[in-house]
């Protein structure tokens, strides 16, 4: 509706309304949004705000300085912790901050990624914890178990994680597919048993560092963790990320599951009709889920230094990656842009704990934000005084059909009543019509179809159509 | 002419079978004969103490023989799991009580066989008690599920519901120094939660299972950021424990066992009993509950009569959330705790498998959420006792139950017809 206008005085408005309607900037503003709360809550929280808010009105300036000082501290920290760190020296640690980015953005991705697939096929799989936690567990005993020349060895883990989630996604998707099983509580319940299972193993004496009882295994061998490749924080499991980013595009876009899985997403019962396997779809897309899921559990056990399995190894990621999929609107790019830009800010927001005692947690707040008004387009433009670009995408206010209906009879009665082709209007026309007084209460009902009798009546001032409410 | 067949009548056409409970009780019977009863002999005791809330009675303690008391229960389960294929013969379905029955047979024999020969004895009272105050934060959540739910929004923040009731609950009730006023600030948090799952769900149409889970992280990441700073530095004014009475009912507590652990419970027990009442009742016959199942199944018809659907909406997922916040404050002024991190550690979730495992009724939920409060406390008695048994397990056990009843394998259960689906008009 907005396409370019030949009149050129309209150009302006139709562009500006393009630039704002579009995804980027959308993003953009939940951004600001987003650091305009956090900012909030960071100024709050600084003791030397408190205390100026106290003589606020005796010296301002005081107040103000502490609010800039405050805000400005812990976002120059966030910015210095995930980009670039203009007090460093030299200028490989100028930009080491981005590599800590990148570094925590690969488990983001892989999981983002996964989660993002069943997004499309409409399946929510809020079970990312515990696929990661299984390919923890598997990858990880072929880390420390085995012992295989290098370059194999890597491989055989890999596919241990792979295996390892996808037969936890397994699970919730079979049961999709053959009972009809919700698969947010399946795999609800399935984080849950994962987590036990996981710490019973620990418990185990083939998982504990020899000589130990604590519940956390040795560290992999050597052999199978990511080569570096560059600098310190870098290694190839980013290469792997954005392989499996194009994998999946072209998964997604380009193969014929990926065409069943988007038609599955839109309307499975369109799919069904269409002759495509539902189920077996279902299968699939937990399957493929579950194995990119246990791909990000290689990230804190295959790097360097390792991480060694414990109770804490899937992190939060699993849930991390629901936002990252959402804001990256479950595709491969926008996914790996989430990726960074969450990696971003758990990187940055270590650097502001340690700089300025502004606790990681922020982090979780800005993400949420982030994503809730990436949700609602229309908080967004409410909030940043947008203009709406396309009306429909709005909840619109809610117009009875009784009313417009009346207000035709009333106004105009040149509308010849049987050409309406909407039964309900004609039902609803009529009876009006019939009550030759279109002021009557039937103008404040919604859209009622007339009883038997004809007669329109508010439910609260009794029965209509029978049932009372 | 021949008569009018219809489906409906059971002259006709005859039930159809299921076979899915007596296999499961046989396999329970099965396993309690061979797992439990084979692997114990005629010497092999175990002790059982029991606390009586009769005065002059004390603790009582037994050490009674292993291999009789589970003749006698596998004997109880043997005969029930014949009964319940003689109600399939006979093309009825199985009661529920004869479910019941062998389930708790089974945890019985299985109770019996993990404390065999263990020097100290299991505790039954504090056992039972405890299950029943740690699963006070799943039936509140629980309800307030069943009540958004009901009205057609998928509550999935829970989770974040809880952990705001417990945080501002412990701060009022830190800052004013009576556990009372924090109890009445805790379904305020939760209300404001529920407002902004009905701002996102109801207005803006945003997809009701997203905006609960990002919502659970805001919560999360605002009560640990705001834990971290304001609480921590001025820990003698926000963070100072209070605790909730625990109440002694008079002479109901003095009945032996069913006192103990009914009667002599923190005043949160007592009023999560209430709720559960006053709910079922109000889901199911007033007014408010018919016209918010009506919003639930069929907004459309609903609407046709003159109820507001998104206000409707609105209005009740807030209640939800202020329900699910009073039970928040169990995690802080029940346990008289000040206020951690993620105090809620997931049961928010628990809650809403509570609620579809209890098919949705606020009673259903009360019994599944017992289920899971029974294995948390589980681990906890048979830890004090020093069994070897991997308690992951058994703890484990109320979810796979859970899987299993969403699989269908338990029993059907139905969902509102229109829960997750925005109302637009």
């Amino acid at each position: 509706m907005n396409q370019a206008n030949p009149a050129a005085s309209r150009d302006w408005r139709a562009t500006w309304s393009k630039v704002t309607a579009s995804n980027p900037v959308t993003v953009l503003f939940a951004i600001i949004f987003a650091l305009i709360i956090g900012a909030v809550l960071i100024a709050a929280a600084n003791p030397q705000v408190q205390t100026t808010a106290g003589y606020l009105f005796a010296r301002p300036g005081d107040f103000f300085k502490a609010l800039g000082q405050s805000i400005g501290g812990a976002y120059a920290a966030l910015f210095q912790g995930s980009i670039i760190n203009f007090q460093a020296g030299t200028l490989g640690g100028a930009i080491s901050p981005l590599g800590e980015t990148i570094a925590y953005s690969v488990p983001l991705i892989f999981a983002g990624l996964a989660l993002g697939i069943g997004f499309r096929a409409g399946l929510f799989n809020i079970g990312g914890q515990g696929q990661i936690m299984i390919g923890a567990v598997l990858c990880a005993w072929i880390g420390f178990g085995l012992h295989l020349p290098a370059g194999a060895h890597l491989l055989v883990a890999l596919l241990g994680a792979i295996i390892g989630g996808a037969v936890w996604g397994f699970i919730p998707g079979i049961l999709k597919a053959t009972t009809g099983a919700n698969e947010v509580i399946v795999t609800i319940m399935l984080n849950s048993i994962a987590g036990f299972l996981v710490a019973w193993l620990l418990t185990l004496d083939a998982f504990q560092v020899p000589g130990s009882n604590n519940p956390i295994s040795p560290l992999v061998d050597s052999s199978a963790r990511y080569p570096n490749i560059l600098g310190q924080s870098i290694n190839l499991g980013i290469i792997l990320a954005l392989a499996c980013a194009v994998g999946v595009w072209w998964l997604m876009e380009r193969s014929t599951l990926g065409f069943q899985i988007r038609a599955v997403g839109d309307n499975p019962d369109a799919a069904r009709s269409a002759g495509m396997n539902v189920r077996g779809t279902y299968v699939w897309v937990m399957l493929i889920g579950g194995a990119l899921c246990g791909l990000a559990a290689t990230t804190p056990l295959l790097s360097n230094p390792p991480q060694a399995l414990s109770l804490d190894i899937a992190s939060t990621f699993g849930f991390d990656a629901i936002t990252v999929a959402l804001l990256g609107r479950s595709r491969p790019l926008g996914t790996v842009l989430a990726g960074l830009l969450f990696g971003g800010l758990r990187a940055g927001g270590y650097m502001m704990q340690a700089a300025t005692d502004t606790p990681i947690d922020i982090v979780l707040v800005l993400q949420s934000v982030i994503v809730l008004a990436i949700a609602a387009p229309p908080l967004v433009r409410t909030i940043f005084h947008l203009p709406d670009p396309d009306r429909r995408s709005r909840p619109p206010r809610r117009q009875p059909l009784a009313t417009s209906a009346v207000a035709g009879v009333a106004t105009s009665t040149a509308i010849p009543l049987a050409s309406t082709s909407d039964p309900t209007l004609v039902a609803v026309s009529g009876s009006a019509a019939a009550a030759s007084s279109p002021a009557t209460p039937a103008a404040t009902a919604p859209a009622t179809p007339a009883g038997p009798s004809g007669v329109i009546r508010r439910s609260d001032q009794g029965p209509a159509l029978g049932v009372t409410l | 002419m021949t008569a009018q067949l219809s489906l409906n009548d059971p002259q006709v056409v005859a039930r159809p079978r299921s076979f899915k409970i007596p296999v499961i009780l046989t396999l329970l019977t099965l396993i309690s004969l061979g797992a439990f009863w084979l692997t114990t002999g005629g010497g092999d005791a175990f002790g059982l103490s029991i606390r009586t809330g009769t005065p002059g009675l004390g603790d009582l303690a037994w050490r009674l023989p292993s291999h009789s008391s589970l003749t006698v229960l596998v004997a109880i389960e043997l005969v029930l799991t014949v009964l319940a294929w003689a109600f399939l013969a006979i093309r009825r379905p199985t009661p529920a009580w004869l479910s019941a029955l062998v389930g708790t047979a089974f945890v019985a024999s299985f109770l019996i066989w993990a404390v065999t020969n263990q020097s100290n004895p299991l505790q039954l009272t504090s056992l039972l008690s405890g299950a029943l105050f740690l699963s006070v934060p799943l039936i509140f959540g629980a309800m307030a599920g069943a009540v958004c739910e009901h009205v057609g929004v998928i509550n999935v923040s829970i989770e974040g519901q809880l952990l705001a009731g417990a945080f501002l609950g412990a701060v009022v009730g830190s800052l004013t120094g009576n556990p009372w006023i924090g109890l009445l600030a805790a379904p305020i948090a939760g209300a404001v939660v529920g407002a902004l799952l009905a701002l996102f769900a109801v207005r803006y149409w945003v997809d009701h299972i997203i905006a609960g889970v990002v919502l659970n992280v805001l919560v999360a990441g605002l009560t640990s950021y705001l834990f971290s700073t304001v609480l921590r530095n001025n820990s003698q004014t926000f963070s100072v424990a209070v605790k909730l009475p625990y109440w002694r009912i008079p002479l109901l507590a003095d009945i032996p066992v069913i006192g103990t652990v009914l009667f002599n419970q923190s005043c949160l027990v007592y009023l999560m009993f209430a709720g559960v009442i006053v709910l079922q009742v109000m889901l199911f016959r007033s007014r408010w509950g018919l016209r918010m199942r009506a919003c639930g199944e069929h907004p459309r018809a609903a609407d046709t009569v003159g109820i507001k659907v998104n206000r409707t909406r609105t209005i009740n997922t807030i209640i939800g959330g202020a329900i699910a916040g009073l039970g928040g404050a169990f995690f802080t002024l029940a346990n008289g705790l000040a206020f951690q991190k993620d105090m809620s550690a997931g049961r928010g979730y628990i809650a809403l498998a509570a609620m579809i495992l209890g098919g949705w009724k606020p009673k259903g939920a009360l019994v599944a959420a017992l289920l899971f409060g029974f294995a948390d406390n589980l681990q906890n008695a048979l830890s004090v006792v020093g069994i070897a048994v991997p308690s992951q397990f058994m703890t484990m056990a109320p979810y796979i139950v859970t899987i299993l009843a969403v699989a269908g394998v338990v029993g059907q259960v139905r969902a509102p017809a229109q829960e997750g689906q925005a109302y637009k008009g």
